[in-house]
């Protein structure tokens, strides 16, 4: 996932403001790094290193939280982002079988966004549907019972919606 | 000038310093306890590889010889079934996703995983659980040691070496199975900030960290 010159301008500026408000107190590490998260929907290298310096530990360590929480994400939240659950009723009905299916069509690993912003993926533990298992979360609309084909179906459907709303919005011009 | 006290390990009378730590005591009069995480120069021990069990007269349950400060009239025993079975075990999981590679591996007869087993009477394969193999890319961009993550015993000897000489290129990530040494951003070495001091292959007990 490549990040833009400009972005890190900005994440580097977000980091150092929200760091001035903060101790070198090793205690707020997590809570910058949440709200570094809150502020751009993730959190990048370039905020990590700025974090490290600013509480004085080796980056590494910065880099050891992040992907020790599962809430921390990595790489920015694509437009249209897709959340598996991996609840146990969603798990005894194939969920990683979905998974792997969404991995496959979009061409990026759980955690991941595409190279376009489209669409990121994200696994979560429950969505509270359970009857309609496996379920998938896109955005905040549930799809319930899918299967690999339905998958195809909705990234299609997704597709044409998008295609539609560009005519739409040629037309109106 | 410390305390001189004096305890007993395995029926043999032993001077030690006050707060001395158990571990240190008993491998500098010769008896071994099987250890990995446990150093000398951390004041906080991880007492991470649960290895280092013994019976202590007194207590209900075998400890951690790493945190264990010597005291005066204190009677160590560094076998017992219960010692043995917490070792076996303890043991027996490290090995679980060990990459057993004895044949073709640079630490072949300087491993503490041999040691460990050979003094124990310990089998290098696990007899009960599976043989779990990571099989993550080995990391050969530094120019002088290559770092073979499926060998790692996740000690953290080698994260504290690398602390001590400056660099603060490795570290623990992520959780659980999951968890490796790696770098920020899980850069290869060789484009990292490692200036390749080797502090790290001095200390590794395994083949993970080892020489070109």
């Amino acid at each position: 996932m490549k990040i833009t010159e400009e972005e890190k301008k900005i994440a580097i500026e977000t980091t150092r403001q929200l760091l001035s408000t903060y101790n070198d107190s090793r205690g707020n590490l997590i809570p910058v790094l949440q709200q570094v998260q809150n502020k751009l929907g993730y959190v990048p290298a370039v905020a990590m290193e700025e974090a490290a310096a600013h509480f004085n530990v080796p980056a590494v360590d910065v880099y050891g939280v992040i992907t020790f929480y599962n809430q921390f994400r990595l790489t920015p939240p694509g437009k249209n982002q897709v959340k598996i659950c991996m609840g146990t009723a969603c798990h005894m009905r194939g969920a990683h079988i979905i998974q792997e299916s969404w991995e496959r069509r979009l061409n990026i690993k759980m955690g991941e966004t595409t190279e376009d912003r489209e669409y990121s993926l994200e696994r979560v533990a429950c969505v509270g549907c359970c009857t309609m298992a496996p379920v998938v979360l896109i955005n905040e609309e549930v799809h319930g019972k899918i299967t690999p084909t339905r998958v195809d179906g909705l990234i299609f459907a997704h597709q044409l919606d998008k295609q539609k709303a560009k005519e739409g919005a040629a037309q109106d011009e | 000038m410390a305390e001189t006290v004096t305890l007993t390990i395995d029926g043999r009378q032993i001077h030690a310093a006050q707060g001395e730590i158990l571990l240190w005591v008993a491998l500098d009069n010769d008896i071994y306890i099987p250890h990995l995480c446990a150093d000398r120069e951390e004041e906080h021990p991880t007492a991470s590889c649960r290895l280092c069990f013994v019976e202590v007269e007194g207590r209900p349950a075998p400890v951690p010889a790493c945190t264990l400060p010597v005291t005066e009239g204190l009677v160590v025993k560094t076998r017992s079934p219960q010692v043995d079975g917490l070792v076996a075990a303890g043991f027996e999981l490290i090995m679980s996703n060990h990459r057993l590679d004895c044949k073709n591996c640079s630490a072949n007869g300087n491993c503490e995983l041999q040691r460990i087993a050979k003094t124990r009477k310990l089998r290098l394969k696990p007899k009960n659980l599976p043989v779990l193999d990571k099989n993550l890319p080995v990391d050969d961009s530094a120019t002088t040691f290559a770092y073979d993550p499926n060998k790692c015993v996740l000690c953290g000897q080698c994260i504290r070496a690398c602390r001590r000489s400056g660099n603060g290129t490795l570290g623990f990530a992520r959780r659980g199975y999951l968890r490796v040494v790696t770098t920020f951003g899980d850069m290869p070495l060789g484009e990292s900030n490692c200036t390749e001091c080797g502090a790290c292959v001095k200390v590794c007990p395994v083949g993970a960290l080892a020489k070109k």
